[in-house]
């Protein structure tokens, strides 16, 4: 069994400590992994994607095939729309929606949330604004996470959790806990939609 | 049973140098190959065994100060992206005439696909032209393992070794299985004084020698592990993947119920692809870069025997390899299930807000404005989106310190104002010589040097020249009146326009230091004081 993940935002917006909690889980649970990341100029808020697959059996590309993306996880709506071409046909997008708007020539808000909301899988939630409102400022990604719990059939959300405490266990308690809070507030929104 | 650890394809090639008996890395930042370098940087293991890591101030001074280390009898590793290839190509190609004494092992990394770079050239060209063994990992397991082989193999040749990844193996994480590490070498200098003084009597002598090796090295790729060949059927299509391309292959036909040959040590193993071209009525190659493999297969069975790649348009020309395009070539394409989205626009990447440089093109576009001809000539660096909306402020960017050297030649030809933007790093890296011709030559040129104390495209390194730029120019010969640091902050903005103004309208060599530190920099200190 396998699972293919398409992670996207914004240079900055925390898609690779998303990868890291994902990794973090799926190695402690005996998975084989690949992580294709992107470094570099892209960075700078521009686009940037990573894939992620998980397997119980051995793994070839390091890329995804397209319309094999069995998730998309997206910290921002018109990113999580960039990699439809390699959604499967029965897979889920799992995404913020509140959108970055960096350019000047960005989608109408409407016309684009519309589009989202017509593909057959999608959990969608203005995540900065509930971490915001809960105190959370910095764990939005953790939240999002929380959403796409339920579409990681290979990992527990326990799995999950305790590999937020692992990942950032460097750091004060204080932010493991808002991390795990946050992780907990997707989950049930993504549980309840 | 062995630890597995999770590692990037970079820093399984670290972990693996470091396992091998490193005794110094040398490196200028370079993406993709940045991270084997940190890697070693902050390893704790690496630290206890005293290896050598500060970043070097470009490729040349790397391969050198590496090949240096070799002489002295102990294991080097020169790491660089691929266009670090050209900067050190001098010492590279001449380090195969003299050979070397301890391993020496140069890693490129290439960006197929230009994802952060200017071209896509193929370092396996350079091994070839080198007359060096080669090597390209498939995964990042075998990144780990090729590095102690390509210590031992430079030992056992006396020839330093290049290892050739791509950016989609540098960046791509996986588990990899760890050994035990090896002793490092003794301090064993060499002392065969002919092998290393290439006055021409002897550089004769050498380069006979490593042309009569070349029987030796073609031997042990062909008995090479890293090179398989597999013929589970034989009559129809037989497919040579080489390095990251043997993943693509294996995802697109997991079966793989035809004859293929997994091609990870160079030069191309002749006996290998004769062995399929008889097993097989046609042949596709799989390379990820330029057709390096596939023209010299074609060359290897002739112009009658067909063999299909990029040259004949089953695989793009340009551009890395996708599992898609390798599927589409084996005929097995799995496409997309959903359309390119309506609602999309490009994001192009763009300089931080804060960042010193936006202010830099923010005064030079407000004065290039008073002069029509002027032209600005940019480099390598974040100050290349000082290319893009909303700025468009330079004309140029072609390699590391190109802004001043071509500024010059146009003012030599008669372009004014020819002004140059260049930023430390790559000022320290290339652009000190050609401002020395500059000044040498009186040349009507304004350079700007936008200083953020540090190397900031790559993430952030340190920067060999931080805090050097004055004594440096003024030591070219810049005159002390046309030296000027600046801060570029809004609040500054009179200032450095007026003094932009005064220097182009000053006909010889002026030089601007706007001098900030990078947000990224800044910020991620500011940070670590906060949680100490």
């Amino acid at each position: 069994m396998k699972i293919d993940i398409k992670l996207s935002g914004v240079g900055g917006q925390g898609i690779l400590s998303i990868a890291t909690v994902i990794g973090e889980a799926a190695t402690a649970a005996g998975l084989q992994l690949k992580q294709a990341e992107v470094h570099g100029m892209s960075q700078r808020g521009g686009d940037v994607q990573s894939d992620l697959r998980l397997s119980t059996d051995a793994i070839c590309s390091d890329l995804i095939p397209l319309g094999q993306a069995d998730l998309i996880i997206s910290m921002e709506p018109m990113e999580a729309l960039r990699y439809l071409p390699y959604l499967a046909p029965d897979g889920a997008v799992v995404t913020a929606s509140r959108p970055f708007v960096n350019i000047p020539n960005y989608p109408e808000e409407a016309a684009l949330l519309a589009e989202l909301d017509a593909l057959p899988h999608v959990v969608r939630l203005d995540i900065d604004t509930l971490a915001r409102e809960k105190g959370l400022p910095k764990s939005a990604n953790m939240i999002l996470l929380g959403m796409a719990a339920p579409s990681l059939p290979l990992l527990q959300p326990a799995q999950l959790r305790d590999a937020i405490a692992r990942v950032f266990a460097r750091k004060v308690d204080a932010v493991v806990n808002a991390n795990l809070e946050a992780f907990d507030l997707g989950f049930e929104h993504a549980k309840n939609s | 049973m062995s630890e597995k650890r999770l590692l990037l394809g970079d820093e399984a090639v670290a972990l693996g140098a470091l396992h091998a008996g490193l005794s110094g890395v040398y490196a200028y930042p370079g993406t993709p190959s940045t991270e084997i370098t940190e890697y070693i940087q902050q390893s704790p293991f690496a630290r206890e065994r005293g290896v050598r890591s500060r970043w070097c101030t470009n490729e040349k001074t790397a391969m050198e100060a590496a090949l240096g280390m070799s002489y002295a009898g102990k294991r080097a590793l020169v790491c660089m992206k691929h266009v670090g290839m050209n900067v050190c190509a001098d010492a590279f190609v001449n380090a195969a005439v003299t050979g070397v004494k301890g391993g020496l092992v140069v890693l490129a990394a290439d960006d197929p696909s230009m994802h952060s770079s200017q071209n896509e050239q193929d370092s396996r060209f350079y091994g070839k032209f080198a007359l060096v063994p080669v090597l390209e990992p498939s995964d990042q397991q075998e990144a780990y393992d090729m590095m102690a082989d390509a210590f031992a193999l430079s030992e056992s040749l006396k020839l330093p070794v290049l290892m050739r990844l791509v950016t989609r193996l540098a960046h791509s994480r996986a588990a990899v299985a760890v050994g035990e590490p090896l002793a490092q070498n003794a301090l064993d200098p060499d002392s065969e004084r002919t092998h290393w003084v290439l006055l021409p009597g002897n550089a004769k002598r050498q380069y006979a020698s490593l042309v009569a090796k070349q029987p030796e090295i073609l031997g042990l790729a062909e008995a090479s592990a890293y090179n398989r060949l597999a013929v589970p059927t034989a009559g129809g299509l037989g497919v040579i993947a080489s390095g990251i391309a043997y993943n693509y292959v294996r995802e697109a036909a997991p079966a793989a119920d035809f004859p293929l040959l997994k091609l990870s040590q160079y030069p191309l193993p002749a006996k290998q692809i004769r062995e399929l071209a008889a097993h097989c009525s046609r042949i596709l190659v799989v390379e990820d870069g330029q057709p390096f493999v596939e023209e010299q297969v074609r060359a290897l069975l002739g112009a009658d025997y067909p063999v299909c790649g990029r040259l004949t348009g089953d695989l793009p020309r340009t551009g890395e390899l996708t599992p898609d395009c390798v599927a589409a070539a084996l005929g097995a394409p799995c496409g997309p299930a959903f359309a390119p989205a309506r609602n999309l626009a490009p994001r192009p990447p763009q300089l931080c807000q804060g960042c010193g440089h936006r202010d830099v093109y923010t005064a030079l576009n407000q004065v290039a404005a008073e002069y029509p001809n002027a032209r600005i000539f940019g480099d390598i660096g974040c100050y290349t989106l000082g290319a893009l909306p909303p700025f468009r402020a330079i004309d140029s960017c072609v390699d590391m310190g190109a802004s001043i050297t071509m500024a010059k030649g146009a003012a030599d030809a008669g372009v004014y104002p020819a002004i140059a933007v260049i930023g430390d790093s790559t000022f320290t890296h290339s652009g000190m010589t050609g401002l020395l011709d500059a000044v040498n030559d009186g040349s009507d040129i304004t350079v700007i040097i936008s200083d953020n104390l540090t190397t900031a495209m790559t993430g952030g390194q340190d920067s060999a020249g931080t805090h050097k730029f004055e004594a440096i120019c003024l030591a070219l010969g810049v005159e002390r009146e046309h030296l000027h640091v600046v801060v570029p902050l809004p609040a500054n903005m009179p200032e450095i326009t007026r003094i932009l103004r005064e220097e182009i309208n000053y006909h010889g060599v002026s030089v601007i230091i706007p001098q900030r530190e990078c947000m990224q920099t800044l910020g991620r200190k500011l940070r670590q004081k906060k949680q100490q």
